[in-house]
């Protein structure tokens, strides 16, 4: 299935290359340079591109491009969902996927890679097994070892493959049993230029840390199942017990994972939280243009709305901007066009706005289009569609574990037409 | 074949620049003392006379070694080779494992950046048996990289593995023969082959799952293998536990994916096991199943088969034609004879509905297209809400999900239509999505929906990504032709987009306006003569081009306008591009042959032109045409049909997705993405006139009772293996004795006690007959607790 991996950087090195079966030359990454130069920017890249002899699919995450390489009919989305898992685990052992990160710890990536891939067909890929294989590199691990010169890999067998539940690594002990759910909740929408509406949707996601000693299983119930309509679950999740109870019953991996994603049905009207105010326009015969948007609160349920930050992309005629905000910093980048203001918190009694003029480039008529604004926030201790998580119960297990649940809703692709 | 049979292997020992530093003297105590220390393959462990040919190969090789007096030459060449990593050498050579650890590292990283450590080959592979596990790990990587360049050296490494294969650890025997099956070197193809068959008969499933990702290992190293790596695959695919599944159809769809009769026994057993196999696995198995299905199986939607011509035309036509076919559809229906649905069919559909809400896109995916190609038409519905869901990862998943979408909206637009704002565009999409998106509403217009698609469109037209926006006028041409209410809406709309100032826009426009226009030209003299007009602004070549042909085709709606239009051009005719030159004599020419009085002098003017034009197409064109319309004593025949040719009718261009055609192609594989066959593609068959005999499915289980798959058959999966749980003498699906009894008072065992099972099974070594058992006992236990059946569990008291 899938031959080699090649991983190469934004100034077009390949900086890490492996193969599963016998070797391709790296020079098969030129028909990829060449797919990039006809595209303009990284993600327009196409993710799969047929030579005459491979086929390489890519994806580009953390400016980074993971380029497989095949020969042979294969889902594509098989490869793309695998590269995708290498860049999580990655993420999930450094902390952060970087190339500097990855080629600090070459060795510990090289050995990954061997045990996620075999012959090109995936063997290991739950993060519970791999670092019972391959130990993550840690400040205290490291030190330790260059003292006693022990090493990263597991010195006990991966018994994980062997059991019933592969995902979860055996014989864990914590002196402090806790498990943490994060209820975050997105929303995506596309208002209009007049504020309306055109779509707006919720998708959500339950990410989990838990660390509780031996085989606890757990369920989780939810106070309005119904909202959800579409779920797609961690494979740890007894799909029986859902569709027959709504109620989600697992024996948890170790550690982080995502327990759950859905979708709250459409039916639902989605409450925006947050409305902007804008008047953006250039004018025919000058050379300047007005800019002003306010930001403010609609339904947040007495929630204060935080971290709040406005980006759009201005048309390529604007020279620059001169623009004073009533709060918060904001960046005009000449070069890229794009407008940055980090809003931060919103005052219902103030609310912050950004004035000013625009220069245009002399000359040129005015712009066609009028720029998108892109809106980012978070809102503490709220989940938008009304979730809410009934109780959460552990079995198998005789200790008492810290049970904690929190909640959040966040700006997913929030795009305001102007 | 023996590999004794190969003599030429100890020549090249000699042949090739072996690197001094496996001198005879240095090798020789370290190698050969192992062979004979009493840990490495004990005689008592050597069953049969297998062993022989590898061991037999190692000390001939070293024999080699030892008499062999090297040529001073290729020695000063080795110890150049050898300078370069010599720091290295000795540290691999040291006795302490840390200094050794530290060496393999920085020859992983050199291989990791693509650097060539190929010749510190010898001085790696002596550290095959080293007790430290990491280094022996970084040994295995090199080792894999590079025994296919070194296959003599890479010899002296089996022996090493060979004892592996017997270790009792099972993780142990399975790492042994993953490397062995990895090195590459056709050699050791005997073997490998034996070990696989042994560890294909393991009582340990990880093993038996590491023998199957050999198979195809050793099928690419030689493919002459193929019987007898079949008949492992034919044993591997009656394994009944979960971690062999997915690896097994694996190595069945890359050695013999044309043995279909092979999954006949194990079909039912695959349907059942699915949702406990790992995720990879899945995806596999249902892609093969998929092609499974299509030829053991009658077309659900057969009755409607012979309705999908009208059906097709019907596509976008009004909601009145939709019941006329539904009427027919139930006469039909009437007359054929009732098509009753295979259970082993429904088995199939029904035990893969769950996975669609697997976390992974591939799994999703291969569910999508399962039940595209194999659903009742009826029931495909339910893919689309799944499908939609992954347009929320990452752009390169959208990106293959929405190619499929684009397909399948094509086939089946209803089942998308509920779902069409989650393909509306956002500024942030990278193009490509964009236009994908783009595709997908196109496909879903209809007339209901059409005023909304036009108003994004509209939005999309203001967009600053210019590739975006020509495709958003292709789209829009595009729902003009499909849906006739609009056409006019839309023309208009088009025609306003010809004072744009972007040039791309622009001649977007001129190019679709211009098709629109020729499926009804008649009625809009009006618009051809505002195009007449923009001529004179209008600098974009392929607009202007678009223009004039379009005047020269309808010149006879504008009979006023045309020739002047031909007097401005023959103005500014040197200084146009060559496709406008083209079109300018086109106009002339056709011009002359239905007005010529007014046109006459002005066609010649043109024609003089061009003949001193620079570009010799357009001197070709001139000349040809005034021989062809221009009557001279010297033309021929075909003066007398120049009319006929000029103005001939011309079909109007269809606009169609080009998605049309790719369902033929199965979805969501590489060659339906691609549009062109890929290497290895497997075919998806037609449906079968007559099912064949569903009975090779019967599997025979001893001591099981028949009527067992019979009512798996009638869908109530969960509930009989609870039912078998709860009659502990009614023997299990497996030929184990034991289970019935350990089945009864396991149900309350927790996980911790299965791993305790686990482990006692591990070091005892038992019948794996019975190790089979108690898998298959695990397996059901867990699925059990799948279904929600979980009887001693409190969690489940409010059941």
């Amino acid at each position: 299935m899938i031959h080699s991996l090649f991983l190469i950087n934004a100034s077009g090195d390949i900086f890490l290359e492996k193969h599963w079966k016998s070797v391709v030359s790296r020079s098969v990454c030129d028909y990829f340079f060449e797919a990039q130069e006809r595209a303009s920017e990284a993600e327009n890249v196409p993710p799969v591109i047929s030579t005459p002899h491979h086929y390489l699919l890519s994806v580009y995450r953390h400016k980074i491009f993971f380029v497989a390489v095949i020969q042979t009919e294969v889902p594509p989305l098989f490869v793309i969902e695998f590269l995708h898992r290498v860049v999580d685990t990655f993420q999930d052992y450094f902390g952060i996927c970087s190339e500097v990160m990855i080629k600090d710890n070459v060795v510990v990536v090289y050995e990954v890679l061997e045990e996620m891939l075999d012959n090109g067909f995936p063997l290991a890929t739950e993060s519970n097994i791999l670092k019972e294989l391959i130990k993550p590199p840690t400040i205290l691990r490291t030190v330790v070892n260059t003292i006693t010169g022990s090493t990263n890999v597991g010195d006990q067998l991966p018994t994980g493959q062997l059991s019933v539940v592969p995902w979860r690594r055996t014989g864990v002990k914590y002196t402090n049993n806790e498990a943490y759910f994060d209820v975050i909740e997105e929303i995506d929408a596309i208002i209009d230029k007049s504020g309306s509406t055109i779509t707006a949707e919720i998708q959500g996601v339950i990410d989990a840390c838990v660390k509780l000693t031996g085989m606890p299983d757990l369920t989780l119930s939810f106070m309005n199942p119904r909202l959800l309509d579409d779920v797609s679950f961690h494979p740890c999740v007894r799909f029986k017990r859902w569709e027959s109870e709504r109620i989600l019953s697992f024996i948890p991996p170790d550690g982080n994972f995502r327990l759950l994603s859905y979708h709250v049905s459409a039916q639902n009207l989605v409450a925006i939280p947050v409305y902007v105010k804008h008047n953006i326009n250039f004018r025919d015969s000058s050379s300047l243009g007005r800019f002003e948007i306010t930001v403010g609160p609609k339904q947040t349920m007495g929630k204060t709305i935080e971290g709040v930050m406005v980006t759009s992309q201005m048309p390529k005629g604007v020279l620059n901007m001169s623009l004073t905000p009533s709060q918060g910093t904001h960046i005009f980048d000449p070069v890229t066009k794009l407008l940055t203001w980090d809003v931060g918190k919103i005052n219902p009694q103030k609310l912050p706005s950004l004035k000013g003029s625009m220069n245009l480039q002399a000359g040129t008529s005015k712009p066609d289009e009028n720029p998108t604004i892109n809106l980012q926030f978070k809102i503490q201790q709220l989940a938008i569609s009304g979730l809410k998580v009934n109780r959460l119960d552990m079995y198998g297990e005789k200790y008492k574990p810290f049970k904690g649940i929190k909640y959040m809703t966040k700006a997913g692709k929030f795009q305001v037409r102007t | 074949m023996s590999p004794r049979c190969h003599p030429s292997l100890y020549w090249n020992t000699h042949s090739c620049p072996t690197p001094s530093g496996l001198s005879p003297e240095k090798t020789e105590p370290l190698t050969v003392p192992r062979g004979a220390s009493p840990c490495h393959i004990p005689t008592s462990r050597l069953q049969g006379g297998w062993h022989l040919g590898p061991r037999s190969i190692l000390v001939a090789l070293l024999g080699c070694h030892c008499n062999s007096t090297r040529s001073p030459a290729s020695a000063a060449l080795s110890t150049l080779t050898w300078c370069r990593h010599d720091d290295l050498k000795e540290m691999l050579d040291s006795n302490k494992d840390s200094l050794k650890l530290e060496a393999m590292k920085r020859i992983v990283a050199m291989i990791a950046r693509g650097k060539n450590a190929s010749d510190l080959f010898p001085a790696v592979v002596k550290n095959v048996a080293c007790k430290n596990i990491e280094v022996k790990k970084l040994v295995y990587v090199y080792l894999v990289r590079y025994a296919e360049e070194q296959q003599d050296l890479a010899l002296l490494s089996i022996s090493t593995f060979q004892r592996g294969l017997k270790d009792p650890n099972q993780l142990i025997r399975a790492s042994a023969l993953r490397v062995l099956s990895s090195i590459r070197v056709p050699i050791i193809v005997p073997i490998m082959m034996l070990a696989i068959k042994e560890a294909a008969s393991d009582m340990s499933p990880y093993v038996r799952k590491t023998a199957a990702h050999a198979i195809p290992k050793l099928y690419s190293l030689d493919s002459d293998q193929k019987d007898q790596l079949i008949e492992v695959i034919e044993k591997l695919l009656a394994d009944k536990t979960t971690l062999v599944a997915g690896s097994v159809v694996m190595a069945f769809e890359e050695v013999c994916p044309e043995r279909i009769d092979l999954i006949h026994k194990n079909y039912r057993k695959l349907c059942n096991l699915l949702i406990d196999v790992e995720e990879w696995g899945q995806v596999v198995i249902i892609n093969m199943l998929t092609r499974y299905a299509r030829t053991q199986f009658l077309s659900p939607n057969q009755n409607e088969s012979l309705l999908e011509e009208s059906a097709e035309k019907a596509f976008y036509g009004s909601e009145e034609e939709d019941t006329k076919d539904a009427k027919a559809e139930a006469a039909s229906l009437a007359k054929r004879k009732p098509y009753v649905m295979d259970p082993d069919h429904r088995l199939l559909l029904r035990n893969t509905k769950p996975l669609l809400q697997s976390r992974n896109a591939a799994v999703v995916m291969a569910v999508a297209q399962l039940y595209f190609h194999l659903a009742p038409k009826a029931e495909v519905g339910v893919i689309a809400k799944a499908l939609v869901r992954l347009l929320r990862s990452h752009s390169e998943v959208q990106y293959v999900v929405l190619q499929n979408v684009a397909t399948m909206s094509i086939k089946r637009r209803g089942m998308f239509e509920p779902y069409l704002k989650s393909f509306y565009i956002r500024s942030t999409d990278p193009t490509q999505i964009k236009i994908l998106k783009l595709e997908v509403l196109t496909n879903l217009a209809n007339e209901t929906n059409i005023s909304t698609i036009l108003r994004e469109f509209q939005t999309y037209i203001r967009s600053m990504d210019k590739d975006f926006v020509a495709a958003t006028i292709q789209a829009i041409g595009r729902c003009a032709t499909n849906i006739g209410k609009v056409r006019d809406t839309c023309l208009n709309g088009l025609v306003q987009l010809l004072s744009n100032r972007d040039e791309l826009v622009v001649a977007e426009s001129v190019v679709v306006i211009k098709k629109l226009l020729q499926m009804q030209p008649a009625q809009h003299s009006e618009i051809i003569k505002h195009m007449a007009k923009l001529t004179d602004n209008i600098q974009v070549p392929m607009a202007r081009a678009s223009i004039l042909w379009l005047i020269g085709e309808y010149c006879e709606h504008v009979p006023k306008i045309a020739p002047d239009v031909l007097r401005k051009m023959a103005k500014s005719f040197t200084n146009e591009e060559d496709i406008v030159k083209l079109q300018v004599i086109n106009l002339a020419a056709k011009l002359y042959l239905t007005n010529s009085k007014q046109s006459k002098l002005l066609t010649q003017y043109v024609l003089n032109l061009a003949k001193y034009d620079q570009n010799y197409d357009i001197r070709d064109r001139a000349r040809f045409i005034r021989q062809l319309i221009v009557p001279t004593e010297k033309s021929g025949a075909l003066n007398k049909y120049a009319k006929k040719l000029f103005l001939a009718q011309k079909p109007a261009p269809i606009l169609e997705s080009s998605f049309k055609d790719r369902d033929h192609f199965q979805l969501g594989s590489l060659s339906h993405l691609l549009n062109a066959k890929a290497v290895g593609y497997q075919e998806l068959p037609d449906w079968p006139d007559e099912a064949p005999d569903p009975s090779v499915r019967n599997v025979e289980v001893r001591g099981t009772p028949r009527c067992t798959w019979d009512i798996l058959r009638l869908g109530h999966l969960a509930g009989v293996l609870g039912e078998l749980q709860k009659v502990p003498h009614i023997p299990s699906l497996s030929d184990s004795e034991e289970s019935g009894s350990s089945s009864s008072s396991g149900t309350s065992s927790s996980s911790s006690e299965e791993e305790d099972e686990e482990e006692e099974e591990e070091g005892s070594g038992e019948q794996s007959e019975e190790k089979e058992g108690e898998e298959e006992e695990e397996k059901r236990k867990k699925r059990k607790e799948k279904g929600g059946l979980r009887k001693a569990s409190p969690g489940s008291a409010g059941r």
